[in-house]
Parts: C-alpha cells; structure tokens; sequence
C-alpha cells in the first residue's frame, strides 16, 4: 500500500512539474521572440562574423529570440496558413507580402517604434506590393543569376538557354520553388513573369517538362553545397548568394542571362497572431541599426536598402555588378506581384505535375497490374490449399 | 565453404548497413567543410556542436518528452492492458483494432491528422501547438507498443496466484503490486523502453504537431541537412552513435551476466 | 483483477487523438473551401494518379529487395550459435537506434558524382555515374532505412521452426528449392507477413527519403500530402483526401496480407 501511495505521489509530483514549468518562466518575464526566416539569411556567429541575434539578446536582455527556418515564400504562407504556428516577425519576398496583405494575415506596424526607417533609401519606400508602407520594410534585395563552375563551361553564359542545353546533362540545378523556375522559363519565352495567361503558363509547363531530362535536381539551399563543391556546373539563384559560394569556391561565375530577370525585394513584416508586437518592432528596428545592418549584408552577401549600410561599403563591392548591378539590368528585370488566386492554384497544379513527370508511367501501370495479379494469384492458390 | 559464404554474406549486409555511418563519423574530423575531400585531422566540429545552443536546447526538449511519454504512455497501456485482459472477446477485438490503428497508419496520416486537431482545438481555446502537443502526440503512438508488450506477459500470468494472495488476506491493491507487476514486470519494462525509443527517433509526428518554436532533436536536424552543410551534424552523429552503441553493450552485458547468474 | 474500467481512460484518449482526427480528415476530404459537400478535392486528386503508381511500385521493389536479402541472413542467423546470433543482432539493430535522418544523410555523402563511391571508381577509370537524385536512390533509402524491419520478424520466427522437419525433407528427396518453397516459407509465413508490412507501410509513406535522396524530382505520395499541409502548395482540403485515400489502399493491402495468415496478430511486432 505504501508503495502505491508513493507511486501516486510521485506521478502527481511529475503533473505539477509540468504544469508549473511555463508560469515560472513567466515569473522573470522573459519573452520569447518568434522569428521564422530564410536559411542563411542572417549573420549567425560562424565564421568570425558577428552573431545578430546573440548580439540582441545582449542589448534587450528581457528577450529571448527563437529562431527557425523556412526554405522557399511558399512554405512560410502554408505554415502560416494551416495555423499551426505563429510567429512574430517573419521575411516573405514581395510577391507573397501582397498576398499576404491582400488575404489580411498582417499586421501594420507602428513606424514610431522603428525610427530606423529612416535609413531606407528613398526608392524602397512605398513599393508596388506594399504602395502605402504599412506593412513592410524591406530587409534585402537583389537579382536573379546563373551561377556556373568556369572549369565545368567554358563558353560564355548569356541566355537561360543554358539551362536545357544537353551538353551539361546531369549538370543542372533548378529552382525548387514554382514562383522562380516559372519566372525563368517566361523571361525565357518572352512572356512577363506575372501572365495570367493559361496558354501561355501551360507551354511554359511544358518548356519546364523538357528541362527534367537534363537537370540534376530541384534545389534551394541545398545549392551551397552543390555549387561549392563541383557537384552541379550551372544553376540559378539569387545574386547575394553566389558571392558567398564564390568564396568557398573561386572557379564561380554569376551572369545575368540577357532576356532579362527577377528583381526581388524581401521585407519584414509582422504576421497576425504575434503576441509581442512590440518587441517584433523593436526586432525589426535592431536589424536597420548601421552596424548590424552591415553585419548581416557582409554575411548573406545580398543587396542593402539601407543608406547607412551602403555608404559603409567599398567601392569594389559598388561597382562588381552582382549586388548592385548596373541600370542597364535593372531597366531589363521585372519583380513579380501576386497573381489571383485561381492562377496561383492552376501554377501549383502545374508545378507538381512538372515535378511528377519523365517517368515512364505506362511501364509502371504494367508493373503495378503484374504485381497485382501475382498477389493475387498467390492469395488464391493459398486459400484453396488451405481449405484442402 | 558453405560456413564461409553465409558469414561473407553477413558481413556484406553489415558493412551496408554502416558505410554510411562510417562516412559520417570519419568525416566529423575532418577540417575543411567538404563532404568529398579529407584535408586534415580536427576536433573543432565538436567544440562548435557543444557551443550551438539550438542542437543542445532540441536535446534536451527530445529527452525530456521521450522520458515524459513514455512513463505516461507505459501507466496508461498497462492499465488498458489490465482492463483489455477482462473484457470479452468481441469487445477486445475491438480495442486491439484501435490499438493497431497507429501501429500500421502511415505515420504521415496520423501526424497530420493530429495536426488538423490541434489546430483546430488552438483556434477554439486561443492556445498554441508546442510541447504539449507534441507530447500527447508521441503518448498517443507509444501507447500501443506499451500495450502490445504487456498483454501476451498479462495472458502467460497464473490467475491463480491473483487469487490466493487475495484468499491469504492482501488487500487487491497489494495483491496487485505484490503479485501481478512483478510476473508482468518485463513486459512493462520492454514497452517502456520501445516508447522511449520510437518517441526520441521520431520526426515525422513531430514536424507535423510541434508548432512554431518547440524543436526536437529530428526535426533541427532536418533544418540543418537542407542549408549549407555544417560538419557540426556529423559530429553530432558520431555522438549519437557513440551514446547508442555504449547504451546498448552496457545492457547486453547486464543481460548476460543475468543469465550467467540464473546458470549458477 | 476483474475489473475492465482499467481500459477507459485509454479508450478515451483514443478515441480523442485518433479517431477525432481521422473523422476531421474524412471531413475535410469532402469539405470545400465555404464549408460545403464537395467531391471535387476527390476528383482533383485523379490528376496525381502516376505519383500514386510510382509511389507504389517503389515500395513494392524495396520491399521485395528487404525480402530477398533479410531472408538469408534470418535463416544463416537462426541456425548459428546463440552466441553469435546474439552479436550480430545486436549489430543488426544498432543503426536503427541512431537517427534516420542522418543515416539517410551519411547516403547523400556516398552517392554524389563528385561523393566517395564516384571517387572510389574513378580510381579504376570507372564511372562517373549518376547515382543520387534517381528512383534508384530513394529506392536504396528505403531498403537501408528499412531493411531491419524485415530482418528481425523473419528471424524471430525462424528460430521457432524445428529443423527436424527440413532434415526430414531432404531425406525425403526434396530438392534446395523445393525444400524452401514447401517447408520452410510456409513455416516462415508470419514473419514474412509482419515484415512485407513493416517495409511497405513506411515506404509507400515516405516523403524525407525521397527528398534527400531524389533530388525533387522523385516526388511521391508522402511528399504530395506534406507539401498540401505545411509544404508550397497549401491545401488542406486535397491533401486530406490524398491521405484518405493512402489510408483505403493501405487497408487493402492489410486486409490481403492478414488474409495469408490465421493467427491474429498479436504479439508479433518484433
């Protein structure tokens, strides 16, 4: 009997631990930040650089920061979307900002908190997807480039043509993201990267159909690795990144190819459903701070919106071309906007029907069917023995 | 010859089955970050992997919910076990159905089935996913293996016994402790185990269930294996595999010395 | 010790963590968007028909594979010494207790064209060859990760089985393959059963596998149902029937593999 008592006791002791475990944290009022943003998209430590987000724990000791990783704007709004999670402060590109206006999943923020706005460049405020800059301030921003290994092609890129040429069968990335690989293969056609157009979205379905036989694999940070170590010669991706793969491996080249390109801006913004607004503007003010700014854009390599940051950069980075490309590229590149709902439904359809396809799905009806019968055929035989 | 053909052939199966892990461990030491290449010996990878507080704060919340589930999952199976022992057939098989119900779902469907609960349950009550969730999810896929390793235990008892330490006077609580536990006691001992282990490997149920910032083990490993490779990951498999294989030959030990002494 | 109250408060649970959401899965499959009857998420998933064959068939070949080379090594096992049956189980086991995701990732390392087994044969001027991204690895995924689970139900099973009577077939004349075929896959039948299951059920399911083994373009059911919950194509509504309907072909399958086997099932999860 004292046993079972004991027992009781100590099971009842394991309840109130558990129960109590979160008021006690509350007790010290610590709270917890929910930031949920690109993978290598902030300067976090490695490296010798300087760690932003220890570096703000530091200053605001009453915050804690969460910190997690999404891999492509799509998989933020699923997350988002099926409610599962919330989070404070979180870095959509353009495109899914609007969207995400326009569906009502934001916040405005109160810009008295983020006097750092200041520091935005004249020309990142008010933009397309935000026309009253309400919701968002922008964090980065760049182009879309072909990365290529100079000892894998030796010619000179200058096309997303590139991209299907059979000679670097196996050799190929792509986009593991509807919005950019669409995008790529529209500049590619000669249509806007915003159509709506179904004839034209379905030959560009196509266009990316052909593509499977050459490519090596759907990729986003994945890439890394690939372009760095030889793996992959050629794929597309965002500028700032190619800089930080050019340092682990000098043989790399960017081009943007000339039938033009994305222009992206990503912004911070505030979803519905964030408990700590204040303390996510305080978040968003901290990473327009000069230096921290600065931090980040010498870790993650792309483009800054900030004036303060720009100013603190070297001319050779101005000038390389590939974080600040020149007017030229920029007049030729086109950012995308939301599309309607049906469409972006229809590119979705379309988008795992690109990635489904290139198997040969009669041969693997026919083997289906045989190992049916088989089956079957095995069951019957049993059972008829059996009942012998 | 047979004897040397069947023992290769083993012996193939096994090096398949830990090339990999091999791969991984030697490369935990290597300096620079490539996957390809060993340039030269080091142990910074470690000293950064006990540095990054992420990996060590999802250890400890996948301890801490292994340890919770599975002492929760273990009470309630082996009552249900307890119960199930008594009800009539039609009845039983009806529970053992349900019991087998998460055994043999595809994970994916019981993880997003939870999710679509939870969801929906954190809508109503302004409540989050996080811990708790994740915790009632991984209670709810152990508790079959708990019941699964109790009840064949429950079936092979002497009911009598049960009954003479009743007739000898013991109250049915100590007549339980004193009689029932100790004869099922393995059965027990083994579901625990099962559910502590299933519950610290899982990520499927997990990625579905754990919400915005609660992260196991799992699941910031897979963060991690889509971004720039970091060698932290593979020293923290040569860790892990460390910590498994040490666990495993102290039991095996225990388990023949146990068995040498029942000899004597 | 009569008492069957004991089983309620887990009934309860369960009734509350899986058949509550397996109703809201059932629910959502016919729901559409402004909460009405709708059959369209149904329809809709007619287009994803290839993914579900290729999923399928997938996780047929690597059960089949599990099952060509687990059974060898369960009969070779069940006939040594205790001693070493114990080891190599033991050794078998092992890897199972370390974290897949890992153990998948340790793949990627060997299977890349520039990854050391490309290396290994370049030394002998052989290759390279395309190895990862294909059906092929996410086939070798699943028959590594799983591959345990058909080795140990195979083997339990087959230590029970009395060696008298093979020794009495063969003195009877029978042939090596007839001797398989006649007395022992008979006598083995459970375990083939519990292990068929425990390698196709994960297969079929998998969506990490294939990810980190076949480069996005080997997508199959599993990667289809994440990606409409918290993937890039968010659709509650289509991916619930998707996991309906992965849910019914299981059940069938079930329901011809237990039809192969009399005993219930009790007990024999390892």
């Amino acid at each position: 009997m004292k046993k079972w008592i004991a027992l009781c006791a100590a099971f009842l002791l394991c309840f109130t631990c558990v129960k109590t475990g979160a008021p006690v944290v509350q007790a010290k009022e610590k709270v917890t930040l929910k930031v949920y943003n690109w993978g290598e998209y902030i300067s976090d430590g490695s490296d010798d650089s300087l760690d932003v987000i220890k570096e703000f724990e530091k200053r605001f000791p009453d915050i804690k920061v969460s910190y997690t990783t999404y891999a492509t704007n799509e998989e933020l709004y699923a997350k988002l979307r099926s409610g599962s999670a919330n989070y404070d402060v979180i870095i959509p590109s353009d495109y899914m900002i609007s969207r995400m206006i326009e569906e009502d999943m934001l916040e405005k923020l109160d810009f008295n908190n983020i006097p750092n706005f200041e520091a935005i460049s004249e020309e990142f405020k008010n933009p397309a997807y935000d026309p009253t800059n309400e919701y968002s301030i922008p964090y980065t921003w760049g182009t879309v480039g072909i990365i290529y290994n100079t000892t894998m092609v030796e010619e000179e890129v200058d096309s997303w043509d590139i991209l299907w040429d059979p000679e670097y069968t196996n050799q190929i990335l792509m986009f593991n993201n509807s919005r950019d690989a669409f995008g790529i293969a529209e500049k590619l056609l000669g249509y806007s990267q915003n159509t709506t157009d179904i004839e034209e979205l379905n030959a560009v379905a196509e266009k990316l159909k052909e593509q499977k036989i050459v490519l090596q694999a759907y990729v986003m940070d994945e890439i890394f690795d690939k372009m760095s170590s030889g793996e992959a010669a050629i794929a597309p991706y965002y500028a700032g990144d190619f800089l930080i793969m050019q340092e682990d491996n000098p043989d790399l080249a960017f081009a943007v190819p000339k039938e033009g390109t994305n222009l992206f801006i990503d912004a911070m913004v505030i979803p519905k459903g964030c408990e700590h607004k204040e303390e996510a503007e305080r978040f968003i003010n901290f990473l327009l701070e000069p230096d921290i700014g600065l931090a980040n854009i010498e870790f993650i390599g792309y483009s800054t919106p900030l004036d303060t940051v720009k100013e603190q950069l070297g001319e050779d980075v101005l000038n390389d071309g590939i974080s600040y490309p020149s007017e030229e590229v920029i007049a030729n590149s086109e950012s995308f906007v939301n599309l309607p709902t049906d469409v972006n439904r229809y590119i979705d359809e379309l988008w795992v029907d690109i990635r489904a396809s290139g198997s040969s799905s009669v041969w693997e009806l026919v083997f289906l069917i045989v190992v049916i019968i088989g089956l079957g055929g095995a069951l019957i035989v049993y059972l008829r023995r059996r009942n012998r | 010859m047979k004897k040397v053909v069947s023992k290769g052939y083993i012996y193939l199966v096994l090096l398949f089955l830990y090339a990999p892990i091999f791969v991984l461990i030697v490369f935990s030491f290597n300096e620079s970050k490539s996957r390809a290449n060993f340039t030269d010996f080091t142990f910074k990878w470690y000293q950064e992997l006990f540095r990054d507080e992420l990996i060590m704060t999802s250890l400890g919340n996948t301890l801490l919910v292994a340890v919770l589930a599975a002492v929760f999952a273990t009470v309630l199976g082996t009552a249900a076990a307890l119960g199930m022992k008594n009800m009539k057939k039609r009845a039983r098989g009806l529970c053992m159905n349900l019991t087998y119900m998460p055994v043999i779902n595809p994970e994916i469907v019981t993880g997003i089935s939870m999710m679509l609960l939870f969801v929906y349950i954190s809508h109503l009550f302004d409540w989050e996913l996080g811990m708790i969730t994740v915790l009632i999810a991984h209670i709810t896929f152990c508790v079959p293996y708990v019941i699964l390793n109790v009840l064949p235990k429950l079936r092979q008892m002497d009911q009598n016994t049960y009954e003479a330490a009743l007739d000898l006077g013991c109250t049915p609580f100590s007549a339980f402790f004193k009689v029932v536990v100790p004869e099922i006691m393995p059965g027990i001992m083994a579901g625990f185990l099962m559910a502590f282990t299933f519950s610290l490997d899982d990520f499927i149920i997990t990625y579905f269930t754990n919400g915005s910032d609660f992260q196991t083990l799992p699941v910031t490993i897979y963060a991690m294996t889509r971004k720039k490779v970091n060698p932290k990951i593979n020293a923290l498999s040569t860790i892990l595999f460390l910590a498994v294989l040490i666990i495993l030959i102290i039991m095996n030990v225990r388990q023949a010395r146990a068995m040498k002494n029942k000899e004597k | 010790m009569k008492n069957k109250m004991t089983a309620f408060p887990y009934l309860i649970w369960m009734a509350m963590f899986i058949i509550i959401p397996l109703v809201l899965v059932v629910y959502f499959t016919f729901a559409s968007e402004d909460g009405g009857f709708t059959l369209d998420n149904i329809v809709k998933i007619s287009q994803y028909t290839p993914i579900f064959i290729k999923s399928i068939n997938l996780a047929i070949i690597a059960t089949l594979i599990c099952f060509v080379l687990a059974y060898p090594i369960a009969y070779i096992l069940s006939r040594s010494t205790e001693h070493y049956q114990r080891t190599m189980i033991l050794l078998i086991m092992l890897p199972m207790w370390m974290n897949f995701l890992l153990r998948t990732y340790g793949w990627m390392t060997l299977l890349e064209n520039e990854g050391l087994i490309n290396k290994f044969l370049s030394i002998f001027h052989i290759g390279p060859f395309q190895m990862i991204n294909t059906a092929g690895a996410v086939v070798l995924g699943m028959v590594y990760n799983y591959l345990p689970f058909m080795i140990l139900p195979l083997y339990s099973v087959m230590t029970k089985i009395d060696y008298s009577m093979i020794e009495a077939a063969q003195d009877l004349g029978c042939n090596p393959v007839k001797v398989i075929l006649k007395v022992l896959m008979p006598l083995s039948l459970p375990g083939i059963i519990t292990g068929v299951t425990m390698v196709f059920v994960p297969s079929v399911s998998t969506f990490i596998i294939s990810r980190m083994l076949g480069g996005g373009q080997n997508m199959l059911i599993g990667d289809l149902i994440e990606q409409q919950f918290i993937g890039s194509t968010y659709n509650p509504y289509v991916g619930s029937a998707m996991s309906l309907i992965l849910m019914v072909i299981m059940l069938i399958i079930m329901g011809i593999m237990s039809s192969f086997d009399d005993d219930e099932m009790e007990g024999i999860v390892i």
